[in-house]
């Protein structure tokens, strides 16, 4: 018995095996090639784990401790579990789940975190930063005072400024003592050197730039008169300051209107009527973003309407596209038609071409006066695919059909391929109509496996900016609305227009909306795969 | 089947060095970017003009010992990236950029004022204005830019006087659209505001500090009447505007000789002379009362507020940007007029050059105010409409009471 099967086996041997057979077996072997591959295996890990050092090296000097922290762990987990004999799920898993964790989970989370801060324009970096800030900005130059050219000395490792006044007479002082007359080297009109200071070279100047910036020589016992300081370290001017900060009580006070400005908790300084001094600072707000997302009464009107026109732009990109794309797979799916292959090339291109392009291109060929479909295609019709309300949405919905089908065409395609010949035969067999046949057995069939797609096409059409954004950016206008919203924006583009208009950045006003869309999203995503369960039934 | 684990663990293997190798790269970006402090600047331009301050950085160097590390970025990317990067302490020391960025540079805390000293008389003065807001001086300017009437004088030999010249005169030649200009189904306002000032309505009163955001002068009569005539150019008027004419189209309009003004800026000159047209720079022929000012952007470096280098960059700037080789550099690179006075004069022995100065003595600089987004949000599109066939006056009023609204 044996035998036979040895004979049928050495009988099938001889034959050649094809070239793709061949390759098959070049990859296998390769694959599968013992000692080379631990070596391999060796290497990489190796070059990983000098990766890693060098990584945690950095980042220590850099005082990162936590992200060195972080990537030490990482290394010793993976090679912990790739030098070990088990843990064969856990090789499989770890790469994954470290990308799932570097570009998913840390992406959520920030986002998450931003939607309660009130991080965006005049909100943007650390109190101390806004200080400073103010405090630099808020210096005037005495007005009609002249230049003092200066040489930055050093007394004891207490820096100072040898200024010399237009009059040719040299004067020193510190942060801490008013300008006092000296006598001095002068060299081409400016004093270089005075008695029990050392001056500095310009190297010297640049590695003390810190105490440089800081320092400010009284010009007189008179506070009034303000403070000489030099930007360049050559050359010095008579500042005052119209800011005080009072860092113990937290306040910043304007001297020439005497108005406080407190810190009450908002990220910024502000006084009593209400008025901000900006910038301010990055803060954790809570709620409010939310609050004011929901509650925005700008935004009331308009909410609807676009809320309405997202979910139709949705389901019916959804649908168009999935009937398009399944009415073609069929087409393309009969053996009786010649040259399939090169019409299946010709239907995915829309597919491969950008769809940042493809919207662009299209835009250029809807303009009303100028445009090919207008110009060329409707010999000079003048119809306003982008500009009027209405049509700019069947527009929108076109290009969208146009960009979507090639998509579910091919996946149409694989289910239909994967349902059994016999169950359409039988059923012929039993006297079914083709179009029975195809209602009530093929789209079941097929909706079972193309029922998921269609709910992530859904949520992926519902936060499509590329389209509506490269196409109408939203537009026509809505010119009646308080935003600057259109009539073909969705709620993602709206949200962008909110948060972003102008020169405000709101981050955490568009992280909030988000993050609101995103359970949106989710539960109506959630509701549609309970439902599709039903379907799965029918196998 | 013989594909056993070790192949997959290969490949494992692969992705985890990958991954860890761009959490490396993260880490290590944190860094790397430290070495500011011991005596290099970092400098972030635009691509184009890398090599143009190249020479400047080099004598930099000799001089002073400071390595100067230009960047070239994308134009687009430079002001977000700078707001987002100065506050974390990575950001550059210093970074080209334009002076309408400057209400939001400083509302975001993270530029630093400049002090340009004796030097200020120096430059154009709409440059040093344009430099300054809420009285300091943040920005060291190096080139003015202004949009001008391109003439095409073969067409046209004469300059036109008044835009109904201009229009008869393109007639006479012959055409039916003689003007164009860019718009789009959302306005331009930058390309309208000449004729807007010229009914001798600005956007907004100035004061000593500079614009004044609470005296909106967009609604004043002036406004209106502008708004009058713009619809009477329009659709339903004489076609003059359109907004259906993009950049795109407008210039092919005028490279194919179909129309002999175009109003646009000087990044358009070189497309217009590379098609070999006879061009010529004019004033905008003003509809109105007033001379018609278009708006000038000024471009200029600003300082990190961060920057550890905050002595050498001033110095770098005031000393060494300023002069006038360097802007003369700056100049060849991007053919826009220079911001220094002497360098401007110059560069003005072009006659396109001068054309564009002419225009530029006439222009007022953009306002950089904050309150300006709230302009442009609802400016462009009231614009539109007018030109669409909206009743003027009451559109032009609803765009002031809006733009009030937005602006409390």
């Amino acid at each position: 018995m044996s035998s036979t099967i040895d004979e049928e086996v050495a009988a099938k041997a001889p034959q050649r095996p094809t070239k793709r057979q061949r390759q098959a077996a070049n990859i296998a072997d390769a694959a599968s090639g013992g000692i080379k591959m631990l070596v391999l295996k060796l290497v990489l890990l190796g070059i990983l784990d000098a990766i890693a050092v060098s990584a945690v090296f950095v980042l220590v000097m850099g005082g990162q401790w936590l992200v060195a922290a972080v990537v030490a762990l990482v290394a010793a987990v993976v090679n912990w579990i790739y030098f070990s004999r088990r843990k064969l799920p856990a090789k499989y898993l770890t790469p994954g789940i470290i990308f799932l964790v570097l570009f998913q989970v840390f992406v959520l989370v920030y986002t998450g975190y931003i939607a309660f801060t009130n991080y965006g324009t005049g909100h943007n970096g650390s109190q101390e930063q806004a200080v400073s800030s103010l405090m630099a900005s808020s210096l005037q130059r005495v007005e009609d005072s002249p230049t003092y050219p200066v040489t930055v000395v050093d007394q004891l490792g207490t820096l100072g400024l040898l200024a010399t006044d237009p009059d040719g007479d040299a004067y020193v002082g510190t942060n801490d003592r008013p300008l006092e007359p000296v006598d001095a080297d002068m060299e081409g009109g400016k004093a270089v050197a005075t008695d029990g200071w050392t001056s500095l070279s310009f190297a010297d100047v640049l590695a003390r730039t810190d105490e440089i910036t800081e320092l400010a020589v009284p010009f007189s016992d008179d506070p009034n008169d303000g403070a000489l300081r030099t930007p360049d370290g050559s050359t010095a001017y008579q500042y005052v300051s119209t800011l005080e900060y009072d860092e113990a009580a937290g306040t910043m006070t304007d001297v020439t209107t005497g108005t406080v400005y407190s810190d009450i908790g908002t990220g910024a300084f502000t006084s009593e009527s209400g008025e901000e001094l900006l910038p301010g600072w990055q803060i954790t707000v809570g709620f409010d973003n939310f609050v004011r997302a929901v509650t925005d009464e700008r935004l009331a009107e308009p909410l609807v309407y676009v809320t309405l026109w997202t979910f139709a732009f949705a389901l019916i990109s959804v649908a168009s596209t999935f009937f398009l794309g399944l009415f073609l797979a069929i087409v393309f799916n009969d053996l009786r038609m010649r040259g399939r292959r090169y019409y299946r090339v010709l239907m995915i291109l829309p597919y491969a071409i950008p769809t940042f392009l493809s919207a662009l291109i299209w835009r250029g060929m809807m303009n009303e006066s100028f445009g090919f479909i207008n110009q060329v295609l409707l010999g000079g019709a003048e119809v306003p695919w982008l500009t009027d309300p209405f049509m700019a949405k069947v527009s929108v919905l076109i290009v969208n059909l146009w960009l979507g089908f090639p998509y579910m065409f091919l996946v149409c395609m694989g289910a239909l391929q994967s349902i059994p010949d016999d169950i359409q035969e039988a059923a012929t067999v039993d006297g079914a109509k083709p179009w029975a046949v195809f209602r009530l057995i093929k789209l079941p069939l097929l909706l079972v496996t193309v029922a998921p797609l269609l709910i992530a096409s859904f949520a992926f059409n519902f936060n499509n900016f590329n389209v509506i954004y490269m196409l109408t950016d939203g537009g026509p206008r809505d010119s009646n609305a308080p935003i600057p919203v259109g009539f073909t924006d969705i709620l993602i583009t709206m949200v962008y227009k909110v948060a972003f208009t102008g020169q405000s950045r709101d981050y955490g006003l568009a992280s909030a909306y988000s993050i609101i869309i995103f359970i949106v999203v989710s539960v109506i995503a959630i509701i549609a795969f309970r439902r599709t369960k039903s379907l799965e039934e029918l196998n | 089947m013989r594909v056993n684990k070790k192949g997959l663990l290969a490949a494992g293997a692969a992705a985890v060095v990958v991954t860890l190798g761009l959490a490396g790269c993260a880490g290590g970006g944190d860094t790397s970017d430290d070495a500011t402090s011991s005596g290099t600047l970092t400098v972030w331009v635009d691509a184009e003009r890398v090599d143009a301050l190249k020479g400047a950085a080099d004598a930099y160097t000799e001089k002073t010992g400071v390595e100067v590390d230009i960047v070239g970025k994308d134009v687009a990317d430079i002001k977000d990236d700078f707001i987002q990067q100065v506050p974390t302490g990575k950001g550059p020391d210093i970074t080209m950029g334009a002076h309408d960025w400057l209400g939001e540079l400083s509302t975001n805390g993270v530029v630093a004022p400049i002090e340009l000293g004796d030097s200020a008389g120096d430059y154009l003065p709409v440059a040093v204005d344009a430099s300054t807001y809420e009285g300091t001086t943040y920005m060291l300017p190096y080139a003015v830019e202004n949009i001008a009437m391109l003439r095409n004088a073969d067409l046209v030999p004469e300059p036109a006087t008044s835009f109904d010249d201009m229009i008869a005169k393109g007639q006479a030649a012959g055409l039916t659209q003689p003007f164009v200009v860019e718009q789009g189904a959302e306005g331009n306002p930058y390309h309208l505001y000449p004729f807007q000032t010229a009914f001798g309505s600005p956007v907004f009163g100035s004061g000593a500090e500079g614009y004044d955001p609470t005296d909106l002068q967009l609604g004043n009569t002036g406004g209106e009447q502008f708004a009058t005539w713009l619809g009477s150019q329009g659709k339903n008027g004489t076609g003059a505007f359109n907004t259906d004419i993009t950049s795109d189209i407008a210039k092919e309009s005028f490279l194919t000789g179909k129309s002999a003004f175009w109003l646009t800026g000087p990044w358009n000159v070189g497309a217009a002379i590379d098609g070999g047209i006879n061009v010529a720079i004019d004033t905008v022929p003003s509809p109105g009362p007033e001379v018609a000012s278009p708006f000038a952007g000024v471009k200029g470096f600003f300082i990190s507020a961060e920057s550890d280098n905050k002595v050498a960059a001033n110095d770098f700037l005031v000393n060494y940007i300023g002069t006038e080789d360097v802007q003369l550099e700056l100049f060849e690179a991007g053919n826009i007029l220079p911001a220094l006075s002497a360098a401007a004069e110059t560069a003005s022995s072009d006659p396109i050059i001068a054309g564009f100065a002419a225009v530029g003595a006439e222009a007022v600089p953009m306002p950089a105010i904050p309150a300006m987004g709230s302009v442009w949000q609802y400016w462009g599109i009231a614009e539109a409409d007018i030109i669409n066939g909206a009743d003027p006056v009451p559109t032009w009023q609803k765009l002031t009471s809006d733009v009030q609204a937005a602006i409390k």
